[in-house]
Order: C-alpha cells, then sequence, then structure tokens
C-alpha cells in the first residue's frame, strides 16, 4: 500500500508508471523506487528463501547492509532495497521452490 | 526505583507541580497561558527563542530546565509548534462557564474541522471526555505541527493531551 | 589517474558537512561517494524537529536539514550509487552499475555511518522482523506500508521517535517494550508516544515470534533485574511487524582495511577507530566522521564533519595552523552541551580516546 497523504512529507508525487515483472506476474512500479519498495507497495513481503530449508526471508535493514533482500534481477543477483526499478525489470525469488 | 515518567512516560500531578515551565493555579486562573511540560534536562532551547515576550528562560546552559515567567506569558502559543518535544501546551480556564479552551499541537491526518467533536485522551492516550473544535492553526511558520483549540470540560483541562479524530 | 584532495565515503550529514567547510576554506578537488540514490545518509528519513540550541539546526525537521546540506553542497562531484568496496594506501577502489574504478586521493575521510544491531530470539528470520530504522526508511522515504500493526522492541530515543512516526503513517504501535527497568530515550519522546495509547513496557523483553511464515503473534514477558525471563509472565500481541531497536554499530570496514589502530569502547557503539583531535586516524591521511567514529547524535556528525574539513584544508595548505585552531575549537565548543546530564558518558569515552591517542 502506497502511502499517498502524511501529515510531514504531504502528498505523494506520483512518478512515472512502469511495468516489471516478478516471477512472471507483472506488477506497476513507479520508475526508479527501489524494487524492494515496489514489491511491498504490490503486497509482496518475502524477498528470498534460504537454500537449503526453504525458509522466508523479509527486509531487515533496508539501506543494503544485510543482504536479505537480495532478488536476481535480468539474470544478477543484487540488493532490491538500493537498486531502482527499470521498466522491464525481470525480477525472481531465489530458492522459492 | 523509577519514577512513573521514566517507566511509562506519563507525568503525574505531583512531578507536573514542581515544574519550573508549569503556571501556578492563581495565574491559570486568570487567563491563557503555556503550561511547559518538559522534566528532562537535555540540550534544547528552541522555546525560548520563539516566545516573542521573553516569558520563557533557558540560559546560556541549554540543559535548564526552562522557567515560565507567568506574568509575562500572554497565552499566544507561539511556543506549542516550536517545541521539538510537543511538550507545551496552553490553557484558557476563562473560555467560558463550565469550558476551559486548551491548545494541543497534532501533527495527524486527517486534521478536524472546526465544530467537529473529537475524542479527548489523557497523557496515557485512554479517553476521557470529548471536546469541540474551536480552531485549528496551521501556517506555514507552524513547519507542519499544526495548533488545535479544543474546548474541554474545565475540571479536565490539566489532565487532557492528545485528541483523537473519531471514525468518519 | 586523476589525483583528488579530498575523497569522502559517504553523503550523511558527517560527510556533507566536510564536503562543505573544507571547500569554504578553499579545498578544490572534493568528490563525494555515497551508495544510496539520493544524499543525506539517515537525515532523509528523520521528518521529526532536530533539539539543540540555534547552532545545531534545533527545530529543523532531520529531512530539511538534509536538503539544506545538499544544497550547500550542488555544486561538488557527488557519486551516487557507487559502492566504495575498498581502500589500499591512498587509493578507493569503486563500483557503480557494473563498472568498477580505481580514485586516489590525498586526504581520505571515511563517513559511513552505523548499521542497526539484529536481536536473536526464537523466531527472529521471520519476514516481518526488522529494524526500527529499515521500517522507517520504508515508510518515510519508500512511502509504503507494508502491514498495519507493528511492536516496537527497545524504548531508546530511535525506537520512541520511530513509534511515533509509524503512526503517523497510519500504523498501529501495539506496544514498545524495553528490557531496562527505565526508558532509554528523551522522556518528552516518550510522553509522545504515550498519549497515543502505546503502552511502554519496562522491565519486559520479546521472548519469541510466532507465525505460518511471517510474523503473526509476538510473545513479550517480564524479566527480573538479572533480565531473566520470568515464566508465567507471557503475554502475546497481534502484530504483523516487529521492530528492532536495541542500538546500533559503526560500519567500520574501510577503517579495518586502512590498518589502522581500534579500541573497544562501549560508551561509542562498540569497536572504534582510534582518532584524534582532528578526527585522523592513526594511518596519516585518513579520517573519520560521524557514528563510524562513535554513536551519537547528527549534529556531532555534521560537527565533526567540519572538523574533518577544516583539518584537511589546513593539511593542505589552504588555511593557518592559527585559523584552524581557531575555527575548530568554536565548533568543537558547540558540542560540549551535548557532553552533560545523560550524555556524560560521550565525555568519559572521549577522554578514552585522547589517552590512547597519546599512548599510541
Amino acid at each position: 500500500m502506497r502511502i499517498k497523504k502524511h501529515p510531514i512529507l504531504g502528498e505523494l508525487e506520483p512518478g512515472r508508471i512502469v511495468k516489471v515483472e516478478i516471477d512472471d506476474k507483472p506488477v506497476d512500479a513507479f520508475e526508479g523506487e527501489p524494487i524492494a519498495g515496489a514489491l511491498i507497495a504490490n503486497g509482496i513481503n518475502v524477498f528470498r528463501y534460504t537454500k537449503k530449508h526453504k525458509q522466508p526471508r523479509g527486509i531487515f535493514c533496508a539501506i543494503g547492509l544485510c543482504t536479505d533482500c537480495i532478488m536476481m534481477v535480468d539474470g544478477v543477483a543484487v540488493r532490491t532495497c538500493v537498486t531502482g526499478v527499470r521498466e522491464g525489470m525481470k525480477i525472481t525469488t531465489m530458492y522459492k521452490t | 526505583m523509577f519514577n512513573k515518567l521514566a517507566t511509562s512516560g506519563v507525568l503525574c500531578k505531583e512531578e507536573l507541580s514542581k515544574l519550573p515551565g508549569v503556571p501556578s493555579p492563581e495565574r491559570l486562573k486568570k487567563g491563557a497561558v503555556a503550561v511547559i511540560e518538559c522534566a528532562e534536562l537535555i540540550p534544547c532551547n528552541p522555546c525560548e527563542t520563539a516566545c516573542p515576550k521573553g516569558a520563557i528562560q533557558v540560559g546560556e546552559d541549554i540543559n535548564n530546565l526552562p522557567v515560565l515567567d507567568e506574568a509575562k506569558c500572554t497565552g499566544c502559543g507561539l511556543c506549542i509548534s516550536a517545541c521539538p518535544g510537543l511538550a507545551i501546551f496552553v490553557i484558557d480556564l476563562t473560555f467560558s462557564e463550565t469550558e476551559a479552551l486548551l491548545q494541543i499541537p497534532h501533527e495527524f491526518l486527517p486534521l478536524p474541522g472546526k465544530g467537529e467533536i473529537v475524542n479527548c485522551l489523557d497523557r496515557e492516550g485512554k479517553f476521557i471526555s470529548p471536546g469541540k473544535i474551536i480552531r485549528v492553526v496551521n501556517p506555514k511558520s507552524y513547519d507542519r505541527t499544526p495548533v488545535i483549540s479544543v474546548a474541554v470540560p474545565k475540571e479536565l483541562a490539566q489532565d487532557i493531551r492528545a485528541i483523537e479524530v473519531k471514525e468518519r | 589517474m586523476k589525483e583528488y584532495e579530498l575523497a569522502i565515503v559517504g553523503a550523511g550529514p558527517a560527510g556533507l558537512s566536510a564536503a562543505a567547510e573544507a571547500t569554504k576554506a578553499g579545498v578544490r578537488e572534493v568528490v563525494v561517494i555515497d551508495e544510496q540514490v539520493k544524499p543525506g545518509g539517515q537525515l532523509i528519513k528523520q521528518t521529526h524537529k532536530f533539539f539543540g540550541g540555534t547552532e545545531h539546526k534545533a527545530r529543523m525537521r532531520g529531512i530539511d536539514i538534509a536538503s539544506q546540506l545538499a544544497r550547500e553542497c550542488s555544486s561538488l562531484e557527488l557519486r551516487l550509487n557507487t559502492v566504495v568496496w575498498g581502500i589500499f594506501d591512498h587509493t578507493l577502489w569503486l563500483y557503480s552499475n557494473g563498472e568498477v574504478e580505481e580514485l586516489e586521493s590525498k586526504k581520505i575521510l571515511l563517513a559511513t555511518g552505523a548499521m542497526e544491531n539484529p536481536l536473536a530470539f526464537p523466531g527472529w528470520t521471520l519476514p516481518g522482523v526488522m529494524g526500527a530504522g529499515a521500517l522507517q526508511t520504508v515508510v518515510n522515504v519508500w512511502r509504503v506500508l507494508p502491514a498495519r500493526k507493528v511492536l516496537m522492541v527497545g524504548s531508546g530515543n530511535i525506537g520512541l521517535i520511530v513509534s511515533y512516526q509509524l503512526m503517523q503513517a497510519g500504523m498501529k504501535v501495539v506496544a514498545v517494550v524495553e528490557a531496562l527497568p527505565r526508558i532509554g530515550g528523551y522522556r518528552v519522546h516518550a510522553s509522545k508516544v504515550a498519549r497515543l495509547g502505546i503502552p511502554i513496557l519496562t522491565s519486559h523483553t520479546l521472548k519469541e515470534a510466532k507465525g505460518n511464515n511471517k510474523v503473526e503473534v509476538a510473545t513479550v514477558c517480564r524479566v527480573d533485574s538479572n533480565y531473566q525471563p520470568i515464566p508465567g509472565t507471557e503475554q502475546d500481541f497481534e502484530t504483523d511487524i516487529i521492530c528492532i531497536a536495541t542500538g546500533l554499530s559503526p560500519l567500520t570496514e574501510l577503517a579495518r582495511m586502512s590498518g589502522c589502530e581500534f579500541m573497544y569502547i562501549p560508551e561509542l557503539g562498540g569497536h572504534i577507530p582510534v582518532r584524534d583531535e582532528n578526527m585522523e586516524l592513526t594511518v596519516p591521511g585518513i579520517y573519520v566522521a560521524g557514528d563510524i567514529a562513535g554513536i551519537e547524535e547528527a549534529s556531532t556528525a555534521m560537527v565533526q564533519g567540519a572538523i574533518v574539513g577544516l583539518a584537511v584544508a589546513e593539511s593542505l595548505g589552504y588555511l593557518s595552523k592559527q585559523k584552524f585552531e581557531q575555527l575548530k575549537q568554536a565548533k568543537l565548543k558547540s558540542q560540549e552541551i551535548f557532553e552533560k546530564g545523560r550524555f556524560e558518558s560521550r565525555r568519559v569515552a572521549r577522554q578514552k580516546l585522547q589517552e590512547r591517542v597519546k599512548s599510541v
């Protein structure tokens, strides 16, 4: 859910809406916003699964330090909390199945 | 042992009456005056800078508690939005026979409108009375700290410290 | 390869203050590098009004201090989305957008800030457990709401301030949990939280987080005078998120790589690079400022950054020693007020550092 009105931050200024894919599902995002933010806005709070026990992980630090938000983006593993959205990105959740 | 303020964030009446920023009952009876609920030595002095009458004194050591000169204070409320701790309120016990006018900072949406009935809460966030909004002031100079004037039962003026806009 | 005069790692309040002060004193080739998408460091999520006096930018909201600092540095070279992953002597190694680059500089300032401490408890890896600063970033910077309810662990200033801000954003803070027998942060912050109806539970700890692949319930219990959980006092809170606000630790990897001396000072958050009054490390030409030098305030970061800017200018010959000392003492004086009363421990910490520097 996006915070459209805020008592200190004011009205949310709309950015350019682009389409990206998360695990083959198309979702809307603002161009340039952190990928993790776009996913949370679309109701996604699990960013990866652990390799051995397939346990879900959500964000922890949100500033690029802990690596809990790493996802495959166009074939490269990136920290989605510090990487901006670009039109047409293909994002996949690691070790989902 | 730690006092109630240190364990809950709630100032009790005895603590309150000892603070140099809290006016005397005699002064409160005379009309609008600031009540500065600042009870801890922390480096801070925007209240002193904001007062146009020089009624608030912190001094060179800005850790000092603010001292209110209740004779100089006119209850204008400019200090309310200046306080980073949102710890200043203005009470006017002469508003009406049965009501006091309470000015409080309120940094939430939606802002209530004039005439609206809101829930009035005490320092623990407990609902203790309805109140009627008399005025909402939110100029640019307050930097997004609106000051709400709400009419409340006179005997609760020293207890109510927050409002809650009812579900619309 | 171009050699800069001052390279600053981190565009937070410390880094930007150093850049502004150095440039004002005459330093020419300055570059500021940050891995985030916009400058300002932690300031960009601080929507509250700051304390202190006028010289500490009191009454200004953190977000506006960030804008002001960015404006003061608008003519400087600023490299965003750029990670500094290595420091070798006076060469920094950068990575940005698939490209690796070397950068040489006569003087280097490491102003990389701090990270939030995790807290281990059963269920700590469930989605929904995150740092308080993390949720603050999500809400105030990304402007998204991941869920409705949150439990805050820690009643220091971060726990209290973030709780208030989450309520402003439309979330519901179900409780603030504090292991100590008293609230850690400013009493006025606690009062703001209490009058919103949020219970502050001192002498309590988070025992466990439960849920089906995400946080659904937080079990809180009382602790005794030895901070041990008291059986039978468990209380369940329905919540979607558990925020951990149990302190910060300096991000010192680059300082470690530089080979400088370290010292363990618990009052400042742990292992701190040893530095002198000019914030210079035991490796000459490399400086620290801000939370990397010890967990304090934004105003400390700005003063320390300014001192580095002045020290670098003097060292490069742009400022006379006399003028430098005069300006530096004025800056140090403005910080004295933050080392009294509840902040006495910082003065103690600074003394420990001074003694260590003398002996090195």
